[in-house]
């Protein structure tokens, strides 16, 4: 029943968008002009692509974003059955978190954490 | 406590009545979505509405006033000029791209919206593992608003979608680890078995004391960036690039923007509600039995619209009250202080909760 429930969500908002624009485009008024197609950069005119390297300060936090994304996804079990468990898989969690926070220790060294 | 799943078991009863279980599914299903876009159409509008007039009395103005009563039907003529807008397709961009990324966005904030507990037994979606569930779906949203910015071809637009890619990202650390935090408490990942737990024996933020209230500041402070909000709001910053990652997007494409980000806040101090607040879990003292008994009279639904609307106050204080901040520092904030605090805050909770040092 769940997964049932979790498509009709998904289609949900899929048919909503799908409909509203439908519906918007056929109500709205259309004109056709030059100009109106520009890429809107406040009036100045465009100038070479825009479609072109980036920085690469993003990627770098997304790389360390993925190293403790899946780190929480490993925690998350263990969060559930914790109790049971007791000071014995805290310990093993703790010599895990010990590991990662090396990690961001490492990037931190490193510079990765700083903008220039 | 009303339960509202006896009224579910009684309709799905009447159904199969008189037609096949299959074609019972599918009226449930349609009266679902039904239900779904009702309730989102009109919380965005509420929000809409809330967050014009608090921000106009933070700012000592009065905000709208003309359009109906105290300006209550401004939001409904927004939504009708949205939606006679022309939608605008701009000759140089990635056109599959460009239509795509509202349906992702929409999508994403419509099935995390059903993952919210409304009431006992008042739930659309509720695996047991709802809090992974919910977490994997919010993220979807960073896609959309990645291709949203990519596909304009505009600068602007790329730059507000890099911005916001990367704050989403970092921000979603803390979200998760934070809920980790409550989870190592409550040792179970439905959102309906926490709210029932908290019904019995208090909300969680009064049992996890200290490390529980330092993860529901954490969250305040995560959730505002995650919607792109307050303090953090530089993906949009207006005055500097136009509208960010949705400069390119005219009419209702924008609008589905628009509707996303107020009810991803929503969904945001909804899920804060739920956690740390006790969703539809009425507040209960210990030793005070008549309070106990009123306090039970009040419905689960009404216990948490208010929980979830004073968190919605709460975040929209933060935003009109702090000055934006730039890329560095937001991203500082987070993996220079955040992520370490989130971390020794989950030790703390691991300790209390080995050691039953909690309520």
């Amino acid at each position: 029943m769940n997964f049932t429930l979790f498509v009709t969500a998904l289609l949900t908002g899929i048919s909503f968008v799908a409909v509203v624009t439908i519906l918007a485009k056929l109500i709205s008024p259309r004109s056709f002009n030059e100009q109106k197609e520009e890429a809107y950069e406040c009036g100045v005119p465009t100038r070479g692509r825009s479609w072109m390297q980036f920085r690469v300060g993003y990627y770098l936090f997304a790389i360390l974003f993925l190293m403790f994304d899946v780190e929480t996804m490993f925690l998350f079990p263990w969060a559930v059955v914790m109790r049971s468990l007791g000071p014995n898989g805290l310990a093993a969690v703790l010599f895990f978190l010990f590991v990662l926070v090396l990690g961001l220790a490492y990037a931190w060294r490193k510079g990765a954490l700083k903008w220039q | 406590m009303f339960d509202f799943s006896e009224i579910s078991k009684w309709l799905h009863g009447l159904l199969t009545g008189v037609m096949p279980e299959w074609a019972a599914i599918l009226t449930e299903s349609v009266l679902v979505a039904l239900a779904i876009i009702t309730l989102y159409a009109v919380f965005a509008i509420v929000l809409i509405y809330m967050e014009r007039k608090v921000c106009a009395f933070f700012q000592c103005r009065l905000g709208p006033m003309r359009v109906g009563p105290w300006g209550t039907l401004q939001v409904f003529s927004d939504v009708f000029k949205m939606l006679t807008k022309e939608i605008i397709n701009l000759r140089k961009t990635d056109m599959f791209l460009h239509n795509l990324a509202p349906f992702l966005v929409v999508m994403a904030s419509m099935v995390t919206f059903a993952c919210l507990p409304w009431n006992k037994g008042a739930q659309i979606i509720d695996f047991n593992i709802g809090v992974f569930f919910f977490l994997a779906v919010s993220g979807i949203g960073v896609v959309g608003i990645l291709l949203a910015g990519w596909s304009s071809n505009n600068k602007y637009s790329l730059i507000g979608a890099m911005r916001s890619g990367a704050q989403i990202i970092s921000y979603e650390l803390s979200i998760g680890m934070t809920m980790l935090t409550m989870i190592c408490l409550t040792g179970t990942m439905s959102f309906s078995e926490i709210c029932e737990q908290q019904s019995v024996e208090g909300w969680n933020i009064f049992r996890g004391h200290i490390p529980a209230v330092l993860a529901f500041i954490i969250y305040l402070v995560a959730g505002n960036a995650e919607c792109n909000r307050g303090p953090f709001d530089l993906p949009e910053s207006e005055s500097e690039l136009t509208a960010g990652y949705h400069t390119e997007y005219s009419g209702m494409h924008f609008g589905y923007y628009y509707l996303a980000e107020y009810l991803n806040l929503f969904i945001c101090a909804g899920m804060a509600s739920t956690i740390f607040l006790g969703g539809w879990a009425p507040l209960h003292i210990a030793g005070l039995d008549g309070f106990n008994g009123v306090m039970d009279l009040i419905p689960g639904a009404v216990w948490f619209l208010v929980k979830t609307f004073f968190v919605v106050f709460l975040l929209m204080w933060l935003r009109w009250t702090f000055p934006r901040l730039r890329i560095d520092q937001i991203l500082s904030l987070e993996w220079k202080y955040l992520v370490p605090i989130t971390m020794l805050n989950l030790i703390l909770m691991a300790l209390v909760v080995v050691y039953g040092l909690h309520f």
